[in-house]
């Protein structure tokens, strides 16, 4: 179990965060981290709205296991920053309970891994509430955890569960790319009044960007966005998996000519069907990414939404690129072998617009 | 279960015979090449790590020998053992080969669990480990599960259930213990109390801080013990695991003990507590005692010398033999996933992606 600080981090990325150092940013914007985007959603909230509290394991004392919360019990107190025991049914549960009385937890689950644990009072207790008591009490509950494999970390820590939760009505979910939406998806979040899980990724915590400085900036709940534009074929991704679509997308143009179109979900559950399917009507061709398992995953949820919306517009079946179907091997090469990476997801896409054979 | 209580009681005696109370000077030095085994280990897998020749997370036990050396000495060779995630040690202590233990920290196809599961997922079945997990008190059940399995199997050994001080506050351990006295299972869980569950000190985690003496809610006997002392952890362990074994009554044993490391590699381990606490700490090293245990007992330097450089050598030859060990082949990506005849099961399931069922081969298993 557990990491201590980031044993995360790759040259791409160091690549673009120093793109991102040497441009100046926008008015009214500053040029952060992601995992700083999220503190800093963390302490506008807190600072807004006394009944925000964050708890979880090694918040408060140890900075985070992932070190977003660092600061925030020397600023806000023990009692508003609690350090929990190892106990996530217990604390989850709590902050299910403390929500339905008005208090707004963020409660932080070290990595979607552990989320397990208390999986009986997400799904069967935070996420009924509302409907269950005919809307008589809400659960304005926030989860943030990160998801993803990468690093080693083996089978029972190098999981994406998006689907999972993404597939329970009742539950909100969101997966911000982007320092920016990683900032406004979290303070929206918190502003919810329904239980919403906030999906993070380790490998983008260190992703550097331009993130908004005005307290009300927040990015709505169910709305996704074109990060990039195109003509050829439709990348449709979140997490992760959009960071690589970016660079697959920019790839693709320079070594074929391809113009890939790239839709970043930011919302998995309201899903912004409308601009994935205005995108593929443009494009006649969909690839869908994520991190985790296909199979029943997220893009097959997307496949069968585009089929249905854009049936008449596809030249091509909806292609989808996920981590292989095991449970993560520790060796490297293994590793590597099982996860997506930018050469499957071009080749998929090659694949889809004919150019490239179709069995891999 | 009256058949296997009886066979319980007829191992007990065939046992008694061959009991030796406490440790001799002989047994005393043989643990101790293995306390000095597993520190120098350590030692060598965290430079490893450095080096970027081991992945992952990579939690370290130095400080912990002699509640690890201590508790596995008193294990029958039949008996079984399931770990959290701080495992080399107990691998080491359970006679698991220094190179199958590198060789898997490096993720090579001759690693004890064939490069698939790292430093977290180390386990030697043919010697009763039953692996080490990687989710807190994960393995609390399993655990319970094997002594459940033991006794309808009607089988003498008892099993030994390792978790630290922080997956006592999960629902896991409650749900476990219960189970274990209701049942009267043959395990003996060891809280192995370092002090902090990754940064969080016990008494900041837990209501009641004397771990041990929650075992009495579920009218179960637990007791502490000096997990320092080598021969307080031998003897409280093997009185446990005998009552376990003979009569059927799990228990809780508490071993206080402290990592020096921090609570893995990259932790540096100095947010939570101060270099004077570690310092403190380090002056009553059980590999020091020990030493001096030996040295009263007329071992002399030279012998204790010649012990380091067994141990160092050994994981000089541990490394080398894991960097020659090739990596696992990408082909077998998906063995060991599931059992035999399988893949005919997954024939008709249509490749959802590059990766889809039918592009992986399926084998039941690694092993030679």
């Amino acid at each position: 179990m557990s990491a201590t600080g980031d044993v995360t981090g790759s040259a791409a990325l160091a690549t673009r965060e120093r793109r991102n150092i040497d441009s100046e940013p926008a008015e009214g914007t500053q040029v952060m981290t992601y995992r700083e985007a999220l503190r800093l959603a963390l302490r506008e909230e807190m600072s807004r709205d006394e009944h925000v509290f964050v708890m979880g394991e090694e918040v408060g004392v140890f900075d985070g296991a992932y070190k977003v919360t660092a600061g925030l019990m020397e600023e806000f107190g023990e009692d508003r920053v609690r350090d929990t025991p190892i106990a996530e049914e217990g604390f989850v549960g709590a902050g299910v309970g403390a929500a339905m009385l008005g208090e707004r937890p963020v409660v932080e689950i070290m990595t979607i891994n552990f989320l397990l644990v208390a999986m009986d009072q997400v799904i069967n207790h935070a996420a009924k509430i509302g409907a269950m008591f005919g809307g008589e009490v809400r659960c304005p509950l926030v989860i943030r955890t990160p998801n993803g494999a990468g690093n080693q970390l083996t089978a029972q820590h190098s999981q994406s569960f998006d689907g999972w939760f993404a597939g329970t009505p009742g539950l909100k979910v969101v997966a911000p790319a982007t320092p920016a939406d990683a900032k406004g998806l979290l303070k929206a979040a918190i502003r919810d009044d329904d239980p919403v899980l906030v999906i993070e990724n380790l490998p983008i915590y260190k992703q550097r960007g331009e993130v908004p400085l005005d307290p009300d900036f927040v990015v709505p709940i169910g709305r996704a966005q074109v990060l990039r534009e195109g003509s050829d074929v439709t990348l449709v991704s979140h997490s992760y998996a959009t960071v690589r679509a970016l660079a697959v997308a920019e790839q693709l143009a320079s070594e074929h000519g391809v113009s890939a179109e790239v839709v970043d979900l930011r919302s998995l559950r309201p899903l912004d069907v409308e601009t994935v399917a205005a995108s593929v009507a443009k494009t006649n061709r969909a690839v869908c990414v994520e991190e985790g398992w296909p199979s029943y995953g997220v893009t097959a949820e997307l496949a069968t939404r585009i089929q249905h919306a854009c049936f008449d517009d596809l030249d091509a079946p909806v292609e989808r690129v996920g981590m292989a179907e095991v449970p993560l091997p520790y060796a490297k090469n293994l590793e590597l072998a099982a996860m997506p990476n930018n050469d499957r997801i071009a080749g998929a896409v090659l694949a889809t617009l004919g150019l490239a054979p179709k069995d891999r | 279960m009256p058949v296997a209580t009886a066979s319980r009681k007829a191992r007990a005696a065939d046992d008694d015979g061959a009991h030796v109370a406490g440790l001799t000077p002989e047994v005393r030095r043989e643990l101790y090449e293995t306390m000095v085994l597993s520190r120098v280990f350590e030692t060598e897998a965290e430079r490893q790590y450095k080096a970027a020749r081991i992945g992952g997370y990579c939690h370290l036990s130095s400080g912990q020998e002699a509640t690890t050396v201590g508790v596995v000495h008193a294990m029958q060779s039949d008996d079984l053992l399931v770990t959290g995630y701080r495992s080399h040690g107990f691998a080491l202590a359970r006679g698991t080969s220094p190179e199958a233990v590198m060789a898997e920290l490096f993720g090579r196809e001759d690693g004890c669990a064939h490069g698939r599961g790292g430093s977290m997922h180390i386990l030697d079945v043919t010697r009763g480990y039953y692996g080490g997990w990687g989710i807190v008190a994960g393995q609390l059940p399993v655990a319970t599960g094997l002594a459940l399995a033991l006794v309808r199997q009607g089988k003498p050994q008892a099993v030994v259930c390792e978790l630290g001080d922080g997956a006592v506050n999960m629902g896991a351990w409650h749900e476990s213990l219960n189970l274990a006295a209701l049942w009267r299972l043959p395990i003996v869980f060891l809280v192995v109390n370092n002090e902090y569950g990754m940064g969080t000190a016990v008494a900041r985690a837990s209501a009641e801080p004397e771990l041990w003496k929650r075992a009495s809610a579920y009218r179960m006997h637990g007791e502490r013990v000096d997990g320092d002392d080598l021969d307080a952890v031998y003897e409280a362990t093997d009185r446990l695991l005998r009552a376990a074994r003979e009569d059927r009554r799990p228990a809780v044993l508490e071993a206080m003990t402290y990592r020096y490391r921090g609570h893995s590699v990259a932790d540096a381990g100095l947010a939570y507590r101060t270099k004077d606490e570690i310092a403190k700490r380090r002056q009553r090293d059980p590999i020091v005692h020990v030493a001096e245990q030996l040295r009263g007992e007329g071992v002399s330097d030279e012998e204790l010398a010649a012990i380091d450089a067994r141990a160092d050598e050994r994981i000089a030859a541990s490394v080398e033999f894991a960097n020659a060990s090739v990596e696992p082949s990408v082909a077998r990506l998906a063995a060991g996933m599931h059992a035999g005849g399988s893949a005919e099961q997954f024939a008709r399931m249509r490749p959802g992606s590059a990766f889809g069922e039918q592009a992986l081969t399926f084998d039941a298993g690694l092993g030679a």
